[in-house]
This record gives C-alpha cells, sequence and structure tokens, in this order.
C-alpha cells in the first residue's frame, strides 16, 4: 500500500444539539469511520441521505474538524498541517457539489468564478489568468464566449460543467464529488459522467465519488463504500460489492433500486421495511439491527467491527450473507 | 383479455405559455389514452411537459400559462368544457393528484388526519368524526406506523417518507377514478421510494384506481408501468407496452435515452451521449422537435411534424423513419 493518497483512520464526528429547548444530545453523524483511496482510482461512497457522506467528505477535506480520528494525506496529518502546508494541501484538493445552482455565486460572471482558485492560489493573474480559464472551459467543454457571462445564463449540465472547470483550475490531484448529477437528467448526467472520466485519464486524478444512486456508483467506481447511519459497513472492489455483497443493508439496497428492465419485475427480491432511524440516538449494537431480517440477539448488543474477508473486502456484520449462504446451502 | 375500457383520453392538446420573453410552446399537440384499471408511465427530461400535461387534466394550469386548443375526454365527457364550478367537484374526488414535495404539498397548519379527512368531508359530506375515523382507516392502509397517533400529528412531526404516505392517502380518500403522480418518489431515499411503489402497486390493485405515473426515471416506469408515454419537447415521441418500449424502442430519442443510463453492461465504457441540448420551447425546431439532435434526421425531418403511427399492435412513435413505406 505505497501508494495510498487519502486515508482516514477511526474518523468521528459528533455535533451538538444547539438551541434554547435543546437537550444535551448529539448528533452522531460520522462513527468510527476508516479507508483509504489509492492515487489514479475512484472510490465511490453510496448511502440513504443522513448517513455520513457529506460530513465525511468534509472532513477528508479538512474543512471541518473530526470529533476525534484523523486523515492523512500522502502520510501526513492533515488536521496537524501548518497554515502554508495546509494552503498546499487544499491546492491539492478540490470539492464539486450537488447543487449547481447554489454552488455558483450568481454575482460573477464565469471567468472569475473559474479564475478564483487561481488568484487565491498565487498561479496566474490577469492575461494569463484569462487564458487558463479559456482552457479549463474547452478542457470541460465549455466555449470561450462563455467567460464573461453570469451563472444564471447556463443550464443544469452547463453549470456543473463550470464546477468542475473551476474544481480543475488550480491542478488538483484530489477531487470530491459530492452527488454531482443528482440533480441532473438522465441524458445530462451521461455526458458529465463522460467528462469526468475523460478527465480522470488526462489528468491522474484521484476522485471521491459520493452518489445515493447504485447504478451511477457502479458505473464509476474501482472501489466501493456502503454507509449506514454514521457507519461504514462494508468497503471492497466494484465487482465484490455488486456481484457478491455480504453485508444485508448493501443486499437489501441492490435489490431495492429500481432496475430499467420490466423482466427483473416479477422476481421475489427482499425489501426494508421502516425508515432509516435518527442519528440522534442511533440504535445500539449493530446500528442496522432494527431493520435488517436477519438480526439475532447479538446483533442488538455487540457493535460488529469492519473485518477483513478477502485482501480487498471488509464488512461489518456478525452473520455476512456469505457466511449464511454457505451454512444453509 | 377483455376488451379494455378508455377512461381518458388527451387529444391534440395544446398548451402554451405567454411570458415576456416570447409564446412557450409547452405541449405541441398531445395525445394519448389512459384504460381503466392501468398504471401508464409519462417518462420525459426536465422540461419536456410532464407537468404541464398532469396540470391540464387537473385544468389547474397557472398563468400566464393557457390550454389553447385540444380535448380532455374523462369518462366520456371533455374536462375542458366543464365550468369550475364542476370541475371542484371533479378535483379531489374523481382525479387526485400527488406532487413531488410532499413537504410543500400539505398544510403545515392542520393535522394529517384532518386533511386526509377533509376531501371526505367536502366531497361526501360526512361529519368531522365519520371523516377522521375513515381517515385513519386510509392511513392504515397505506402502512403508517401507529395510524392514529400519526393522524393527530403535522406534518413537520413526520418523515419524508410519511409525508407521502398521507399526500397518498389524501389523494385516496373519496376513491378516484384516476390518480395522477407527479414524481411522487423523486425527493425519497431508494429503501423508502420503494415502499412507496410497492404501496402504489397494492392500492392500485385493491382500489381498480388507474394510474398515470410522470417520472424521469426509467427504473421507476420498468417496476411500475404498464404502458409507457415518451415526452420529449412538449411532443409525444412514442407509446408502447413496458416490455416493447425497453426491449425495442423505435423513437431514436428513446433508443438514446435507454443506452445513457448506467448500468451493469456500462462498466468502465463511454455512456451514450444525446448531442446537443432540449431546445428551447419558446422557438422550438421546425419539424420533428427532435430533429437537430438526431442522427438519422432527413430533410423532411426538419419540415414536417411526423405524425403518430402504429408501427406494431400498441407501438405508436411519432417519427419519418417509419412511415408509410418504411
Amino acid at each position: 500500500m505505497t501508494d495510498v493518497l487519502i486515508e482516514c483512520k477511526n474518523v468521528t464526528k459528533c455535533f451538538p444539539l444547539r438551541g434554547v429547548f435543546a437537550k444535551k444530545e448529539k448528533v452522531h453523524a460520522v462513527e468510527g469511520v476508516s479507508f483509504y483511496i489509492k492515487r489514479g482510482e475512484t472510490l465511490g461512497l453510496v448511502g440513504e441521505s443522513g448517513c455520513g457522506k457529506t460530513t465525511l467528505a468534509r472532513i477528508i477535506l479538512g474543512l471541518i474538524l473530526p470529533t476525534s480520528g484523523s486523515v492523512f494525506f500522502e502520510g501526513n496529518d492533515i488536521f496537524k498541517f501548518s497554515k502554508r502546508e495546509l494552503k498546499e494541501f487544499r491546492r491539492r484538493t478540490a470539492m464539486v457539489f450537488q447543487d449547481p445552482f447554489a454552488s455558483l455565486n450568481p454575482r460573477m460572471i464565469i471567468a472569475d468564478i473559474v479564475g478564483e482558485p487561481l488568484v487565491i492560489h498565487g498561479i496566474a493573474y490577469g492575461e494569463d489568468k484569462d487564458e487558463m480559464v479559456k482552457e479549463l472551459l474547452e478542457r470541460v467543454g465549455l466555449k470561450e464566449e462563455h467567460m464573461y457571462r453570469y451563472p444564471h445564463e447556463f443550464s443544469g449540465g452547463q453549470r456543473q460543467r463550470i464546477a468542475i472547470a473551476r474544481a480543475l483550475a488550480a491542478d488538483p490531484e484530489f477531487i470530491v464529488l459530492d452527488e454531482p448529477t443528482s440533480a441532473l437528467d438522465v441524458s445530462v448526467q451521461a455526458k458529465i459522467l463522460n467528462l469526468l472520466n475523460r478527465l480522470k485519464e488526462e489528468l491522474g486524478l484521484t476522485y471521491l465519488f459520493i452518489s445515493h444512486d447504485l447504478s451511477v456508483i457502479r458505473h464509476i467506481s474501482d472501489r466501493v463504500g456502503v454507509m449506514y447511519l454514521g457507519k461504514l459497513v462494508e468497503e471492497g472492489k466494484r465487482e465484490e460489492i455488486f456481484s457478491a455483497p455480504l453485508h444485508p443493508y448493501t443486499a437489501a439496497l441492490l435489490a431495492t433500486s429500481p432496475k430499467p428492465d420490466p423482466r427483473e419485475r416479477g422476481r421475489k427480491r427482499f425489501f426494508l421495511k421502516g425508515e432509516v432511524p435518527s442519528a440522534i440516538n442511533p440504535p445500539g449494537g449493530c446500528r442496522f439491527h432494527t431493520r435488517c431480517p436477519f438480526a439475532e440477539s447479538i446483533c442488538a448488543s455487540e457493535a460488529p467491527h469492519l473485518e477483513r474477508l478477502s485482501d480487498t473486502h471488509r464488512v461489518a456484520c456478525h452473520y455476512p450473507l456469505k457466511a449464511r449462504r454457505e451454512g444453509e446451502l | 383479455m377483455k376488451a379494455k375500457e378508455r377512461l381518458l383520453k388527451v387529444e391534440d392538446l395544446k398548451v402554451h405559455f405567454f411570458t415576456y420573453g416570447g409564446i412557450v410552446e409547452a405541449l405541441d399537440g398531445v395525445s394519448f389514452d389512459l384504460f381503466r384499471g392501468e398504471v401508464l408511465g409519462l417518462v420525459g427530461e426536465s422540461g419536456c411537459g410532464k407537468s404541464v400535461t398532469a396540470l391540464s387534466i387537473m385544468r389547474l394550469v397557472p398563468r400566464p400559462g393557457r390550454i389553447i386548443s385540444g380535448r380532455i375526454i374523462f369518462d366520456g365527457e371533455d374536462l375542458l368544457k366543464k365550468s369550475e364550478k364542476e370541475m371542484y367537484k371533479i378535483r379531489g374526488s374523481r382525479i387526485s393528484l400527488i406532487f413531488q414535495d410532499p413537504t410543500s404539498s400539505l398544510n403545515p397548519l392542520f393535522t394529517v388526519g384532518y386533511q386526509v379527512a377533509e376531501p371526505l368531508i367536502y366531497h361526501h359530506h360526512m361529519r368531522l368524526k365519520r371523516a377522521w375515523d375513515k381517515a385513519v382507516q386510509i392511513l392504515t392502509k397505506t402502512r403508517i406506523p401507529d395510524p392514529p397517533a400519526k393522524a393527530r400529528s403535522y406534518p413537520h412531526e413526520l418523515s419524508g417518507g410519511m409525508r407521502q404516505r398521507s399526500m397518498i392517502a389524501m389523494a385516496l380518500a373519496c376513491r378516484p377514478d384516476l390518480l395522477i403522480a407527479d414524481e411522487p418518489t423523486t425527493n425519497l431515499d431508494v429503501t423508502v421510494e420503494r415502499q412507496i411503489l410497492e404501496l402504489v402497486k397494492d392500492l392500485q390493485r385493491e382500489f381498480g384506481t388507474s394510474v398515470l405515473w410522470i417520472t424521469h426515471n426509467l427504473g421507476v416506469i420498468a417496476e411500475l408501468c404498464d404502458r409507457v408515454v415518451v415526452m420529449y419537447a412538449g411532443n409525444v415521441v412514442e407509446i408502447a407496452d413496458v416490455e416493447e418500449i425497453f426491449s425495442h424502442p423505435l423513437h431514436p430519442y428513446t433508443q438514446k435515452l435507454l443506452k445513457a443510463i448506467p448500468s451493469a453492461q456500462t462498466v468502465g465504457g463511454k455512456l451514450e451521449e444525446i448531442p446537443g441540448t432540449v431546445p428551447k420551447l419558446i422557438n422550438p425546431p421546425s419539424g420533428c422537435r427532435f430533429h437537430p439532435r438526431c442522427p438519422a434526421a432527413t430533410d423532411t425531418c426538419r419540415e414536417e411534424k411526423p405524425p403518430m403511427i402504429e408501427v406494431r399492435a400498441g407501438h405508436f412513435v411519432a417519427c419519418h423513419l417509419y412511415g408509410s413505406g418504411g
């Protein structure tokens, strides 16, 4: 594991509830999450809303401090960086957000939006900057004439291209993509996914791709992590997760997502009952035990650890599906 | 199979929005049938006119939009000829509408129980007590946990999934003939979306309600619908049974749209791209509205609007490629 770019170790984040009537409680957004991303790969992070995907992404980029745990970039703890080191870390990382309507300043023209990282990091000014912005826009499939327009003049797909151009401006190595296609139509999504794959190849980028859409995650990721209520429940190579899921939650997610094939319709699959419990008072033991069809008494009392079942495949479950299948069949 | 009874017939519906920027031709001659007891999917990308179609059927097109021409025959009567007073009696009792965002379509000042009971009080002239009991019954059917307590809750006390369940309860309270669902699961998580889909399937079977299900998600269409209407830029481009649409799509737009979905087969490869963008409907392309983005476009496509033709039994397509000779 020499070429690990980013590694989180035991990252936990609790948000205290504030306000006059708030009880002394905490939202357990992320709890004890550890994983790594190798240089040049795409790690897909999938889970339902409120499972802590976005909080984790923010911690990895050093935008918020974790309650405990640490994040390493090329082996260095990012929360021990000096101011100068932190700025260099910020240059080498970038983020693309979900909502391209909220993530671009409506009062700035595109040239300034995309050029801002260049100025902040002292890379280029004036005409050099404009020249670089032009190249960046062409790289993401926009034209020079778009430079002097405002965000409201663009469609959702074009705005996401602008956000990607901005992310690329300071020549980063690692980009966090937080649901970059969730707000887009299928045909626009296809274009953005193709663009992201092309850019990754051309520029040798490393992605953390967050989404709730399993088919998108399957299309773009090399490895996949599945989160449920703040915990990483399973992690493995793409095909391990999609062809042989071990955690009941992963299996349920796969069975649940609607497939664009009417022939799949009659097949009997298992669906989850109930909704995701609140992260203020998460269930004890395995957090999934309240919805798990296979839960036994130990699941309610003891939290399972993320255990390695093969070189690449880890799962946090007392009764992983594989063991279950082998035992029963 | 017994002969299908037509419940709704939309015929050559034209809806224009008169904006300062010009006339937006949101619907340009939309026609389709909906049969009793079926789930008809209406699929298309944003801005293709799906929601305007739903609002037109309810006669709720907001200003500056106006229904220019066409007919909407519901159970033998033209809804466009009804007075506003007559429409009041139809909305919520014979045709109901569920919106995408249950948070903004429930009134925050009233309890969920009252809102589910309201159509019964209004349309069936029930006393509050009886309507309330009925509402709790219907909420039970939507599999909300602890219905009597949930009926006494306000919308903000419920989760997104439960709000959408109460919207469904409200829509089905008067046992309408037609339920129009406008992207009701778009904001929900997949596991909750699945529960809502299963619920609608079951209730549809139990009540025999016909459903017009509007979505941009082709996965949902494949799981839920019997027949599919594909829309593009204010036109219906293809109508067929759900198996037929996915196995033998005819219109170039449908074909490309299906290939743009990421799946197990596309892993590592490129997704199909449709060149260009959806046209502005202020000044839509002449002829077939898809021709600027269509790889097979000819001069005919640029000049003439393709008529809807039946290529196979029950499979309609509006495309010159499948003209009289071909």
